[in-house]
């Protein structure tokens, strides 16, 4: 069989998408390390004086500190429920299935505004309750949990049904054949679900400038920032390290991600989603 | 463990199996999770839009008040009618544009290198949303990146302005923030395809173009329509983008709902605004998903 | 035969999938030191059957006992069985030698005394100095061995195999089933195959229980099973078996007289119908290795006459369809090819060569 022919146009077309899709992420360090309070070409010389001015600022330790922990437990939490639903999806069949985890996926393509507005209705009309970060948390737990699923259904789909039980039929428990099997198979996923779901909370802005308290996340800080055009380069800065902390994060993820389907004796060319 | 539920109208008695039982008790956090944050707070919003705001407290009584001044105000029917119009284009222009490079990536890119390329695909869309939304703004300004490069090379002499601060701005930075969201459904449609499929109608005397009108595009729509619905559905609820990019031209009706919530503190209207626009948007999904029945038939879950 | 002597022993088990009746009325009893087979077509049961034994799904109705113990309300891992899985089910993030120790995790063995019963049972399945290996880069004969290894280790009172040999090529399957007959008359342990295919059930088996939609339609010895069929159904599933009309002429003490289309008259005795007695119009079945072309016309035998329909070429032996006078089926038979022995060509006119005592009889 002969390979593929390479068409030059399509190759020349997907290579400026990449290059459209990176447009931002590249300036983003740019203005950065740029000596000057303007956000526009052409650049005015190297400095380092934005990061330096990063670690002065006490709000934005305050706003690190708490989306940080935002961003732990609701991944621990989503990645929880995410096994739950994941395991019980690829393993089970029961009545209502389909409609079941139709509801808990719904999230993935709710405009994030509507979950926003649902929660600040129940929370602050109906049950009165003070706005805080743990509202944000149960908001992100609920976002994240269909991104966890979807990595771990793969973790648990590629996994052989009768593993569990080869171990139960040599005198294992369900609990430790599960234990002693399933959960060294699915470990990678597991991680790449804490941390996918870490970096989506960590980034997500609507939800949290809806229901966030007295303490704003990350986001909401940077948001605040967005009105003044002085603290811009700061924020190019703020941004910069954001974004190398999540690409690295995505790395690692995706890094477990494979190695879970690997061990799992297949081979696979999906992403994340 | 017997239990009753619903079968097509009628109350059956089923007698629950052992894998059954485990499955529903397996799934019952997570759903349950669902339930209390999701279904609940969805229909409170529903309730609250039938309940009006009287100044600092909130009239309980079950009216279509809102929904009558939610029609009759011009301001919102704009932002309603904008909202769908904007997302629409931004949903085709991001599933055109995407749809190539998608085909490309299952097509043309050797089998271990397709992993990559997919992954630096996402990349871009987890990094800080707010961020990147900026940049475009940076990108796409007066005295912004494309302009001073445009100029810079002598293709324009005086910067173009159609491109920031109105619809147009709105719709190039959703379609860069989407862009993976309707690339993953379409390359996923095309990697199921039995490239055998395509031979065959090389064999039967197709060319390669007719091959693609006539095979691998009715084979890749369920994704086609996967990536729509995907795009379109979270884009006419975006609050970032017309905020930073749109100017007063490119407002949607998300930043009205905010308004309504938490400037004006008229809950009731800022739920029924959400309603319409999730029931505008369910039935334009809707109509699209009908108009591609025929695609989507034999699909398996 | 009693069943206080049967090591499984299965009362009017049913089982059901929602309205799917998965398992209809089985009764059997399985006895120690037993090479047993189940065989059917897919979806049969055979496969529920098992593991049903083997305690991964319940009954619905009945009783199933192992070693005279009910199993009722026994979980599969504190059951005596062991099994080895149609896919092998070998764990792929540990080592040969901790698959096959799997099991022994929980025993009071020492360290030393459990790596000594590993090492015994890779070499007793030909496996000796792999424990080292990582599980997920073995070939699929060496996965099904380790499967027996860590199967046997624990003495189990009954082995269940779910097609084990399935996964294999022709080849290896067949080398595989000879080393299975091999390890069970070594170990001594009773082993319960599931399986599809008539000729690994035939060769392999003490006795055989044939299953279709649930049900056991019949349960014999190989031999038995092959020469005296106790249905249409099971004559079919089990090698190839031609049919032809036939009517009962007499009827009388223990032989009956019957005259059957394309070959004639016939005597048989009783014992040939083994799906119970037959009257008037009947159908008769034959092996095509029980018939013969006459090359030269000879033969003390009945003999029919037909003409050539179909020759297929096996190599060892040579396939002809015949169409017989007055049948318009053809019917098949086979030849041992040998040497100077010519093919015939279609169309060409010959004699059949039949014996009575290869005929069974359905009603």
């Amino acid at each position: 069989m002969s390979g593929p022919r390479k068409p030059r146009g399509l190759t020349v077309y997907a290579i400026a998408y990449l290059i459209f899709l990176y447009a931002p992420i590249i300036l983003l360090p740019m203005f950065a390390f740029n000596a000057s309070t303007i956000i526009a070409f052409p650049l005015q010389g190297f400095t380092t004086e934005w990061f330096v001015r990063l670690t002065g600022v006490q709000a934005l330790h305050t706003a690190v500190r708490t989306s940080l922990f935002i961003a732990v437990v609701s991944a621990i939490l989503a990645t929880i429920l995410g096994m739950c639903a994941a395991r019980a999806g690829t393993r089970y069949e029961f009545p209502g299935k389909g409609g079941i985890l139709g509801l808990i996926m719904l999230p993935l393509v709710l405009p994030e505004i509507i979950v926003a507005v649902s929660l600040l209705v129940v929370v602050v009309q109906i049950l009165q309750f003070p706005l805080s970060a743990w509202t944000v948390i149960m908001a992100h737990t609920l976002i994240c949990t269909p991104f966890c699923i979807a990595i771990l259904n793969s973790s648990f789909q590629n996994l052989d049904a009768s593993l569990e039980e080869a171990a139960i039929d040599l005198g294992e428990s369900r609990w430790n054949a599960f234990r002693l099997v399933t959960l060294p198979l699915v470990t990678p996923g597991i991680i790449a679900s804490l941390l996918i779901s870490f970096t989506i909370s960590l980034d997500e802005f609507i939800i949290a400038f809806f229901l966030t308290g007295s303490e704003p996340t990350l986001p909401v800080y940077i948001w605040g920032l967005l009105r003044f055009p002085q603290q811009l380069p700061v924020v190019m800065a703020l941004g910069t390290i954001l974004v190398a902390l999540s690409i690295l994060l995505l790395i690692v993820a995706e890094y477990f991600r494979r190695r879970g389907v690997r061990r799992a004796g297949k081979t696979e060319t999906g992403g994340f989603l | 463990m017997g239990e009753v539920f619903w079968v097509g109208g009628r109350v059956a008695v089923r007698h629950l199996d052992r894998d059954s039982r485990r499955g529903l008790l397996l799934v019952s956090p997570t759903a349950i999770y669902a339930i209390l944050l999701l279904a609940v707070p969805l229909s409170a919003v529903v309730l609250f839009s039938f309940w009006t705001q009287d100044f600092l407290t909130v009239d309980r009584t079950l009216t279509l008040a809102n929904y009558r001044e939610a029609i009759a105000e011009p301001l919102f029917r704009v932002l309603m009618l904008r909202s769908l119009t904007i997302s629409a284009v931004v949903t085709a222009v991001t599933v055109i544009l995407a749809f190539p490079v998608a085909y490309y990536v299952s097509f043309h890119v050797r089998p271990d290198r397709k992993a990559l390329w997919i992954f630096l695909i996402t990349i871009p869309f987890w990094t800080s949303y707010l961020v990147r939304v900026f940049l475009w703004k940076v990108i796409l300004g007066f005295n912004g990146v494309l302009n001073t490069s445009l100029q810079g090379i002598g293709l324009i002499d005086e910067p173009l302005t159609f491109i920031l601060y109105n619809a147009n701005a709105v719709v190039i930075t959703l379609a860069h923030a989407f862009a993976p969201f309707a690339i993953l459904p379409i390359f996923v449609s095309l990697e199921k395809i039995d490239r055998s499929l395509l031979e065959a109608s090389m064999d039967l005397g197709e060319n390669r173009v007719t091959t693609f009108l006539r095979v691998t595009l009715p084979l890749a729509m369920p994704g086609v329509v996967a990536a729509v619905l995907i795009v379109f559905i979270p884009t006419v609820g975006d609050y970032v983008t017309p905020r930073l990019v749109g100017g007063p031209d490119g407002l949607m009706i998300a930043n009205m709902i905010q308004t309504q919530f938490l400037r004006l503190n008229n809950a009731p209207m800022g739920a029924t605004l959400a309603i319409i626009a999730m029931a505008l948007v369910t039935v334009v999904s809707l109509i699209f998903v009908g108009l591609n029945r025929r695609y989507l038939r034999g699909q398996k879950r | 035969m009693s069943s206080d002597k049967a090591l499984i022993s299965l009362r009017d088990v049913d089982k059901f999938y929602g309205d799917y009746h998965a398992l209809r009325d089985v009764s059997l009893d399985i006895f120690p030191g037993e090479f047993f087979s189940l065989l059917g077509p897919s979806g049969c049961g055979k496969t529920t059957l098992l593991r049903t034994i083997a305690g991964f799904e319940d009954v619905s109705s009945g009783t199933l006992s192992i070693g005279g113990q009910d199993m009722a309300g026994v979980a599969a891992n504190r059951r005596p069985t062991n099994m080895v899985f149609q896919s092998y089910a070998i764990f792929p993030h540990l080592t040969v030698a901790e698959n096959v120790g799997f099991g022994l995790r929980r025993s009071n063995y020492s360290r030393g005394e459990r790596h000594a019963r590993v090492s015994d049972a890779l070499e007793m399945v030909g496996l000796g100095g792999y424990g080292k290996r990582a599980a997920h880069a073995l070939s699929g004969g060496q996965r099904q061995r380790v499967a027996l290894a860590r199967a046997l280790i624990l003495k189990p009172k009954v082995l269940l195999l779910d097609e084990p040999l399935s996964a294999l090529d022709k080849k290896l399957r067949e080398q595989m089933q000879v080393e299975l007959i091999r390890l069970q008359r070594q170990v001594g342990i009773t082993f319960v195959l599931v399986t599809h295919d008539q000729e690994e059930a035939l060769i392999m088996s003490d006795r055989i229980a044939v299953m279709f939609e649930g049900r056991i339609a019949q349960l014999e010895e190989p031999e038995a099973l092959y020469q005296r069929p106790g249905s249409r159904q099971v004559a079919e599933f089990i090698g190839v078996m031609n049919f032809l009309g036939a009517h009962v002429i007499s009827n009388e003490g223990n032989a009956l007289e019957l005259d059957v289309a394309g070959l004639g008259h016939a005597v048989i005795g009783r014992d040939q119908c083994p799906g119970g007695p037959v009257s008037g119009m009947c159908h008769v079945g034959i092996r095509p290795e029980t018939m013969t072309l006459l090359f030269e016309d000879r033969g003390d035998g009945p003999v029919a006459d037909g003409v050539v329909d179909e020759v297929v070429y096996y190599g060892d032996m040579t396939y002809y369809d015949i169409k017989l006078d007055g049948v318009p089926k053809p019917i098949t038979l086979s030849m041992k090819n040998m040497i100077g022995r010519p093919v015939l060509d279609i169309g060409t006119r010959t004699k059949v060569g039949w014996d009575p005592r290869a005929l069974v009889a359905f009603s």
